[in-house]
């Protein structure tokens, strides 16, 4: 019997939020259509079991060889021009659209003025535009436009990622203690100078770990990119896969395999350094 | 006449009444203290004076300007002229001491010069010797989230030193430090605002300490002014009248036996 000294106010709350998330999870498998039976089923098993038996030895001649490493530098090179291209607008967009450079914020406990909540919309409105459309339509829309070939990843993913960087870089700057700028800006210092000094060194690791992890998506993006004509591994594996060249695909997924272990252990390292 | 109060109240957005119609007028380099029991509204009213926050209504001019009347880019350039010292001096954890002590001044600096310092302190004499004056200038190059409270709350106090300001407001400057230390830091403040004709402001919850070195007295209760006194007119009855607590009075558990607890440092 619950007595008023040990009830928790908390605790009706939580048990209906867990009761909404079991009852919204069902018809989100209804309507997926997710039947995992069919893995079990014995014709799909054994087509499964003959794509992959012919991965190995995974294909490591010369020729491929030098394809693979030409696809791969492509690759990397579109996710770094796309990242480097995202960044220079996303990090203005995300300063515009956080309300950590708030200057009204800083007196108002915290709470921007209504015309500051105000002009922060169009920027959140292009940011939720640029990152609504997924980076593969964009890539679609540039190989007509630009024709065949990495530009038109680079372009797909700087302007999906600037979406998302940007997005994510406003809510990480907002999730940080906002004491330390509001005690710069009421002792007059500039909102940017301000923020470097306040909220810079408290989100500094978490921004790079997400833009490493971005880094990496944009790499996997890059991948799948390639099968619309946008160039790197991705165009390479289409290839592959066409021709039924299963050592080849192996090959490539190696490839990915080691490109995402180079990001994970740069982002280690990165931190590390921070730390 | 540096800081003036006319009818001034201040509502928290939650509706608390912190300050209700103060009047209020403390003049070039006087000395202050500001004494009442927890939740008086000290911090409220040295937040007001700062221009941290806005009154919901009534006047504040400080060093001859309406602050609130004032463009936003002209108030900055007002509140780079006032000091505030925060009771737990918000400091990024990361950051280290020198930056945070230079942070003073980025009111001043252009946001180009304030860049470069972070890149490479400009002005590592400057830290440093704000920080000897409260005996820190061994840390000046430890991050703050190696410091204890106490060596925070110098660090704040160091910060505002080197901002240089013409009004030194200070909200529970020493509560985090031993008796001696606390002594030694508010005789740092009160001398710097003596030798630089700095008007100084300070809440403190020790009373003796506030009888020992400020000149004016001001007892805050309920958000209002008690007294507002000469030092040597405070005396104990006005001091229990300030403090009386008629809900700990009449507790029926039997109040703890009070241990004296030295404050970390």
């Amino acid at each position: 019997m619950l007595t008023r000294d040990s009830r928790d106010p908390a605790a009706r709350p939580r048990l209906l939020l867990s009761l909404l998330a079991i009852a919204l999870l069902w018809p989100g498998i209804h309507f997926s259509e997710l039947d995992l039976g069919v893995l079990l089923a014995g014709d799909s098993q054994s087509e499964i079991g003959h794509f992959v038996s012919a991965f190995w030895p995974p294909a490591h001649g010369e020729e491929f060889i030098q394809l693979l490493v030409q696809a791969t530098l492509q690759t990397l090179a579109i996710a770094t021009a796309g990242m480097a291209l995202a960044l220079l607008l996303a990090v203005p967009a995300s300063l515009l659209a956080s309300r950590a450079l708030s200057l009204s914020a800083a007196s108002r406990a915290g709470r921007p003025s209504p015309w500051g909540q105000l002009l922060r919309w169009p920027v959140r409105g292009v940011l939720i535009f640029l990152r609504s459309v997924p980076e593969i339509v964009w890539a679609l829309l540039f190989v007509r436009a630009v024709g065949l070939g990495p530009t038109a990843g680079v372009l797909a993913i700087a302007i999906t990622y600037s979406g998302m960087l940007g997005k994510v870089y406003a809510e990480i700057f907002e999730s940080v203690d906002q004491r330390p700028a509001h005690a710069l800006l009421q002792a007059g210092s500039g909102r940017l100078a301000a923020f470097a000094y306040g909220i810079l060194p408290n989100v500094a690791a978490e921004l790079l770990s997400y833009t490493v992890y971005r880094w990496e998506c944009a790499i996997r993006a890059s991948v799948v990119m390639g099968f619309v004509g946008a160039g790197g591994l991705g165009q390479q594996m289409d290839l592959s896969l066409r021709m039924f060249a299963s050592g080849e695909v192996a090959s490539l997924l190696l490839t990915f395999l080691m490109l995402v272990l180079l990001a994970d252990q740069l982002s280690r390292l990165l931190r590390w350094r921070l730390a | 006449m540096t800081l003036h109060l006319s009818g001034a109240s201040l509502t928290h957005s939650n509706g608390v009444h912190a300050l209700q119609s103060l009047d209020l007028h403390i003049g070039a380099s006087e000395q202050v203290a500001i004494i009442g029991p927890s939740g008086a509204g000290k911090s409220s009213l040295l937040n007001l004076l700062a221009t941290a926050l806005r009154p919901s209504s009534g006047d504040l001019q400080v060093l001859g300007e309406h602050a609130w009347q004032l463009s936003a880019r002209q108030r900055q350039r007002l509140r780079a002229r006032i000091g505030l010292v925060h009771q737990a001096p918000p400091l990024p954890p990361r950051q280290r001491v020198v930056t945070a002590v230079l942070a003073g001044k980025i009111g001043q600096w252009g946001l180009g010069k304030s860049l470069l310092n972070l890149m490479h302190p400009l002005d590592i004499p400057g830290a440093r010797a704000a920080l000897a004056r409260l005996d820190l200038s061994d840390k000046l190059f430890a991050q703050c989230q190696q410091l204890s409270g106490g060596q925070l709350q110098r660090v704040g106090i160091a910060r505002v030193l080197y901002q240089a300001p013409e009004v030194l407001l200070a909200d529970e400057p020493v509560s985090a430090m031993d008796p001696v230390l606390a002594e030694h830091t508010l005789s740092v403040l009160s001398r710097h605002a003596r030798e630089h004709n700095v008007t100084l402001v300070a809440s403190l919850h020790a009373v003796e300490l506030a009888l020992a070195h400020f000149s004016r007295i001001i007892g805050l209760r309920d958000g209002q002014i008690l007294f507002d006194l000469p030092a040597r007119e405070v005396d104990r009855d006005l001091l229990d009248k300030l403090y009386a607590n008629e809900q700990l009075q009449f507790s029926p558990v039997a109040p703890a036996p009070l241990s004296v607890q030295i404050p970390r440092c």
